[in-house]
């Protein structure tokens, strides 16, 4: 296999793996300040919805990226405002919110079915993006993939170098004491949940602009829920979330593949390998951690009353 | 501005009835803008969705069709939410169901012989089918303390693929010109029809069973009561000496259990063959249902029917006033949002306060 193989391998792995990371990084946070928002598939797929339909209008991919975002932050406000300030079942709430999220994407997308825009432009640096194997690895993305990398540096430099990090991560630890502390815990929980929401969106909006540049109903398959998945491998650590993302990417690609090559095994076992591969990730994790105690925020999915 | 929750000592119940019903005519208000938005008149709207469904014969007994496995899976789910347990596979699990009684009727296609054994074969095959499905998360919860809400929902997505091979593949009806179908199941193995000549079938007669004996475990029985305890305080329950893990095992067996015998009366009662799809998402309608009928079987049967109505009355809003059908389903996530947020009429006062938030 030569060089330029192997990088056009690892680009379709990296592309495959952008949504999943822009996603769970998202849901990371929120996690962080400890609410578990379910949602994600429902917020991502309205950001595909919305965002593929607003960048047809405004034939701009900025536009429509941002649209994207926008739709994903609109539902995580209902979910902020049901479940940060009313205290209202978490669990719950999420799935409400995918059920719904789900019918406002297939409303807002009916009119768009069937149509397609040009994919976003990929990144072209003279010279630097005709390297030989590492060129168009390195320097011929499409902004979205940049972002999710700079997202990722980006939230773990926040979470662990910032004083609002550590107020944050405080939140989801031990919401009481950092009440007692006099610092804003619905409002600190709130705008993660909105953060979340945009991250779900904007990844929703990658695979309706650039990773599959037209609009299909559903179109997300259960990737956000991978990317809730992802958040739990990764032991709520922004770099694991991406190296996570990447072996998913990796067995999304090694699937396409394998069903193009018609390897001789049923089309649907490989379809079923991303879904068992993330019961396996699972399970292989808890296995490794029996020794430690959890990683997760204390304070997850507990809903918070200020008493006075 | 800031938004105070303060407990209420005591749940009145005549809240906790009328909050369900405050949450529904939010949603069918919030509704009839969404349908002048898109160009019909809401009251035109309102009479296709909740009154035509219910002036017919046919459109009765296509209500009680649906609302049957609704009911019957949450039901079952019931038991998982209220012990805390967050059971989101049914769909797999009526999925699975489904087959393997689906299974049992294409093996014994055409044997001869007595056959009155058959149905209630089937109707054990699929109801074991969807308590072994459960029991995966089920025990991967217990044993490794792996989240079940993620485990349940991917097993899922595999059971529909499996399904789908399944009824492409080696259960496909060889002489069906490659119509991705089985064979049409023979009379024995199909479950009889309450009236001559209608849709009505006995599948119904299950979904009533269920809440009637649900009514009573939960409401009459140790384990109900243990159930509610490990939901609502953990801690007691350990004092209490009730095994978080037999009633884990337990909720899920049920659930799994009604899912799957839910899954094999559809496939028995109103499909009467096996398709790649057999559910237009049952499982997840019914995590709606269940809230939408506060987890008491009552209820769940109850909300089945509304959910019902609105999806039967969401296929003729899409014949008669071109509607689209995601109405319909962003109308009932909409619903389950605003249950959810009612819900907290019942446990809390709200008063708002002036100053920052905190």
């Amino acid at each position: 296999m030569s060089l330029d193989m192997i990088q056009m391998v690892l680009v379709t792995v990296l592309t495959a793996a952008t949504p999943l990371i822009i996603a769970a990084l998202g849901e990371l946070v929120v996690e962080r300040a400890g609410v578990l928002n379910l949602g994600v598939e429902g917020m991502m797929v309205c950001g595909a919805a919305l965002g593929f339909a607003a960048a047809v209008e405004t034939n701009s991919t900025l536009l429509g990226a941002l649209a994207g975002a926008g739709a994903g932050m609109g539902l995580a406000a209902v979910f902020g405002l049901l479940t940060v300030g009313l205290a209202a079942n978490q669990v719950a709430s999420g799935l409400a919110l995918t059920i719904l999220g789900l019918g406002l994407s297939g409303l807002v997308g009916a009119g768009y079915v069937g149509q397609k825009r040009e994919p976003a432009p990929h990144l072209y640096v003279p010279g630097l993006s005709d390297l030989p194997g590492i060129g168009r690895l390195f320097f011929g993305q499409d902004a979205f993939v940049y972002a999710g990398l700079g997202l990722a540096a980006g939230i773990a430099w926040f979470l662990w170098r910032t004083r609002a990090g550590l107020i944050l991560r405080a939140v989801g630890d031990d919401h009481a004491a950092t009440h007692a502390l006099g610092l804003p815990v619905r409002g600190v929980r709130f705008f993660a949940v909105l953060f979340g929401g945009a991250c779900a969106g904007l990844a929703g909006s990658y695979l309706s602009l650039a990773y599959t540049p037209f609009w299909a109903p559903a179109m997300t398959a259960g990737r956000g829920w991978i990317a809730l998945a992802l958040v739990v491998f990764a032991s709520w650590r922004p770099g694991r979330v991406v190296a996570g993302a990447t072996l998913f990417g990796g067995a999304t690609v090694l699937q396409l593949h394998a069903q193009a090559a018609s390897i001789g095994l049923p089309g649907q076992l490989l379809s079923a390998l991303p879904y068992v591969a993330t019961i396996l990730a699972l399970v292989l994790l808890s296995l490794g951690r029996r020794r430690g105690g959890s990683l997760a925020p204390a304070a997850l999915g507990r809903d918070f009353t200020p008493h006075r | 501005m800031r938004l105070d929750l303060v407990p209420r000592a005591r749940r009145s119940p005549l809240a906790e009835a009328l909050s369900p019903v405050l949450a529904f005519v939010t949603a069918v208000l919030i509704g009839g803008v969404a349908v002048s938005l898109l160009g019909v008149s809401p009251g035109a709207a309102f009479a296709v969705y909740f009154v035509t469904p219910l002036s017919e014969l046919w459109s009765l007994q296509e209500i009680a069709v649906k609302a049957a496995p609704l009911a019957l899976i949450a039901t079952g789910l019931a038991f998982c939410y209220r012990a805390n347990l967050w059971n989101i596979g049914a769909e797999g699990q009526f999925v699975v169901g489904g087959l393997a009684g689906g299974w049992v009727a294409v093996a014994t296609q055409g044997s001869a012989g007595s056959t009155a054994w058959i149905l209630p074969a089937m109707l054990l095959a699929g109801t074991l089918a969807g308590i072994a499905y459960a029991m995966i998360p089920a025990l991967l919860r217990v044993q490794l303390d792996v989240s079940e809400i993620l485990t349940s929902l991917m097993l899922v997505y595999v059971a529909e693929l499996l399904l789908d091979y399944m009824a492409r593949g080696p259960l496909r009806d060889p002489a069906a010109f490659n119509f991705p179908q089985s064979v049409a199941f023979d009379a024995a193995a199909r479950l009889p029809y309450l009236m001559e000549g209608e849709t009505l079938h006995a599948g119904v007669l299950l979904a009533l069973a269920a809440t009637v004996i649900a009514t009573l475990v939960l409401g009459r029985s140790l384990f109900g009561f243990a159930t509610r305890v490990v939901g609502e305080s953990p801690r007691a329950a350990r004092f209490a000496g009730f095994s978080e893990v037999r009633l884990t095992l337990a909720a899920f067996a049920i659930s799994g259990g009604a899912a799957g015998l839910a899954g094999v009366a559809e496939v028995a009662g109103r499909i009467g063959q096996l398709q790649p799809t057999i559910s237009p998402g049952y499982g997840f309608t019914a995590i709606i249902v269940a809230f939408l009928g506060r987890l008491s079987p009552l209820g769940i049967l109850a909300a089945a029917l509304v959910i019902a109505i609105t999806t039967i009355g969401g296929e003729a809003a899409q014949i008669d006033l071109r509607l689209p059908l995601d109405l319909t389903r962003a109308f009932q996530g909409l619903l389950l949002c605003l249950v959810l947020g009612a819900d907290v009429l019942t446990r809390f006062r709200i008063r708002l306060v002036s100053g920052a938030a905190r």
